[in-house]
């Protein structure tokens, strides 16, 4: 195969990669915000497949998880050649591998915080629920702060113990420090997700992302003062350490977007419940996949650690 | 011809493709796991080496087979999950279990140990998958499922657990290691191409007694539908053709007819239980005409179907080339 080939399948691989993430995240907006339909009597009439696109989840959710895959490999290649920097310094390909992916972090994962303010305010105005579960937000309130930590206390129907950002919450849904945020208690609690869930995914996505931030943050400021970060051993274990935080800020994600979306599959119109499939004994497949897929991890995280080593080797 | 036909009838070419490329990957799983003798190692080399490059693209085909059917014919695609889960998860614990093990093998850095494990759940995987597969088909021609008001009134072990669905089985794990072992043909040289020559024939003859054993097994109403499709004659005397045509090839050792002869026995085998489905998904119970089929739906479909073909065609064609073109 020629060079320029090469290179073409690449690109290839590349644009219809993020295409075909963006296609279904269009789904799961949909999910989230159906349109293009009427339900009669049941029946799905004056159908618009094309407008799957219109539907207002799609341009924050689809930009939030673009960015989101690119900021995360960014962040975890970073930190897979920051340990082989911590093992063999010096290495030339492993510094310039380290550069690369910590610029393309630099892109990424400021634009990921601003896809996700933008997906915030999206949810605030067509998923209330989700926000308010996120937020542990029960009670609706003028000038709402944002959580930092904390839990819902179901009983007391309260969120306790978290530190609170005064005016954030109200910032965040409508870019206006007093605007009304509606609690969970303007809603049936038989429409409410596993608030406690949604709570704590929702933090540790945000914290993930944080941090992901602040060691963009570190990079760029100590470029601009034109120093060489890729040789200080105490950014490389920075490094070392936020390298799976994008993995999991993703995971933490859509479980937010998912579990935030509980009871609805296809959210007001069908109930999860009644979009499983009748086969009785179903924890049965859900644990054969759920042990098969821990040892393929396991694997798979053995093989990598073996196969790192040896590229060390090329440095 | 009317668009949701054509939908079918796209669904069916695929399935051909399907097993026709994928079909032969897990064919050579399994003479992967019976490779012995004395160039038993070397035939699992040249095994490893031929899949390597194409097992993953050759399932696109599959995707493309799931994704269709639930855009286009939603309710098929429900009757048939609910009513085949259990065997359609094990198809999918297969191909899971073949595929990593498979890239395990070939990542696993260190000795000899580890990858022969690996290698051993790859072939053995591979051998049964077809089988799981093949019950499956056979569960969707059964005409045993009774689906009425979202109830599956007919259980869940209906149709895929008859005597005729381990027919089906037998004969897709036969038909799949007849494709891998002509296609080796095409691969090697020497001694070790006609350890493959013999494979071929060996499995060639074997699928008679199982094709017919399949036939006679099969459901009346299968029968029926394809004794009286107007193609049958044609098709039977074909496949036969077809198949004589392949033994006499290999025995005279000229392997691209052998090739052409079993890919043209094998799509016609699929064309023959094809016809016999007359469009339905699962005999007499969801086909073309009751599947939920939205009319909104199926010229964007075919539209982005052909529009998509444009980049994956020519995709392939530079795979096949690359890996495929200097020999065959």
């Amino acid at each position: 195969m020629s060079p320029r080939l090469h290179l073409w399948a690449g690109i290839v691989v590349a644009f219809c990669g993020a295409m075909s993430g963006i296609f279904v995240v269009a789904v799961n907006a949909w999910m989230n915000a159906p349109v293009g339909f009427t339900l009669v009597d049941g029946e799905l009439t004056d159908i618009h497949p094309m407008r799957v696109f219109s539907s207002p989840a799609f341009p924050s959710q689809a930009a939030h998880m673009t960015f989101a895959a690119y900021a995360a490999v960014s962040v975890l290649a970073a930190g897979i050649h920051a340990f082989a920097l911590l093992r063999t310094p010096g290495s030339r390909f492993h510094e310039l591998a380290l550069r690369i992916t910590l610029i393309m972090a630099a892109v990424a994962v400021p634009l990921q915080l601003l896809t996700g303010d933008l997906a915030g305010k999206h949810i605030a105005r067509d998923q209330p629920v989700k926000l308010a579960a996120a937020e542990a937000h029960f009670h609706t309130t003028q000038g709402a702060p944002l959580s930092i930590g904390g839990y819902a206390d179901m009983e007391a129907r309260e969120r306790k113990l978290a530190i609170e950002i005064p005016y954030g919450l109200s910032l965040l849904a409508a870019s206006d420090p007093h605007a009304t945020v509606r609690g969970l208690e303007e809603f049936p609690e038989s429409d409410w997700p596993p608030v406690n869930i949604v709570h704590f995914a929702f933090q540790i996505m945000v914290a993930c992302g944080s941090a992901m931030f602040a060691l963009v943050v570190w990079f760029v400021v100590a470029k601009l003062r034109k120093k060489d970060v890729t040789r200080q051993r105490l950014f490389l274990k920075a490094c070392v350490a936020a390298a799976p935080l994008g993995m999991i800020a993703i995971e933490a994600g859509w479980t937010v977007t998912e579990v935030g979306r509980q009871p609805w599959i296809v959210h007001g119109f069908m109930r999860t419940a009644d979009a499983v499939t009748p086969m009785p004994g179903l924890i049965v497949p859900f644990l054969t996949f759920t042990v098969l897929y821990v040892v393929l991890g396991v694997i798979v995280i053995a093989l990598l650690r073996a196969h790192v080593f040896q590229a060390r080797e090329l440095g | 011809m009317s668009a949701a036909d054509f939908v079918y009838l796209t669904m069916g070419v695929a399935l051909v493709i399907y097993v026709l490329s994928a079909g032969a990957d897990f064919g050579a799983g399994v003479w992967h796991l019976l490779a012995r003798g004395p160039r038993g190692e070397a035939q699992r080399k040249v095994l490893e080496k031929a899949i390597a490059p194409i097992w993953e693209a050759n399932h696109v085909w599959m995707i493309f087979i799931i994704v269709v059917m639930f855009t286009a014919f939603p309710r098929a695609f429900a009757v048939v999950s609910i009513a085949f889960h259990i065997p359609i998860t094990l198809t999918l614990i297969g191909i899971v279990l073949r595929g990593a093990a498979f890239v395990f093998r070939a990542y696993g850095l260190r000795p000899d140990a580890t990858r022969e494990r690996y290698g051993r759940v790859f072939a053995w995987s591979s051998a049964v998958t077809p089988v799981f597969l093949g019950w499956v088909l056979a569960g969707m021609s059964s005409g045993a499922v009774v689906y009425e008001g979202n109830v599956m009134r007919s259980g869940y072990a209906a149709g895929w657990t008859t005597p005729y669905a381990m027919a089906v089985g037998a004969f897709a794990l036969t038909l799949f290691a007849m494709l891998a072992a002509v296609y080796m043909t095409l691969e090697t040289g020497g001694e070790t191409q006609n350890d493959f020559r013999k494979r071929a024939l060996a499995t060639e003859l074997a699928a008679a007694p199982i094709a017919l054993a399949t036939f006679l097994l099969a459901p009346q109403a299968l029968k029926d539908n394809f004794t009286q499709s107007v193609w049958f004659e044609a098709v039977q005397i074909l496949t036969a053709a077809a198949a004589l045509t392949a033994i006499a090839a290999l025995v005279r050792k000229r392997y691209r007819l052998a090739r052409a002869s079993v890919m043209l026995q094998v799509t016609l085998i699929v064309v023959g239980w094809g016809l016999a489905m007359r469009g339905d998904f699962v005999l007499g119970v969801v086909g073309i005409h009751n599947s939920g089929t939205q009319a909104a739906t199926l010229p964007l479909l075919i539209g982005i179907t052909l529009g998509g073909s444009l980049l994956l065609v020519p995709s392939l064609v530079v795979l096949f080339r690359a890996f495929k073109g200097a020999k065959a």
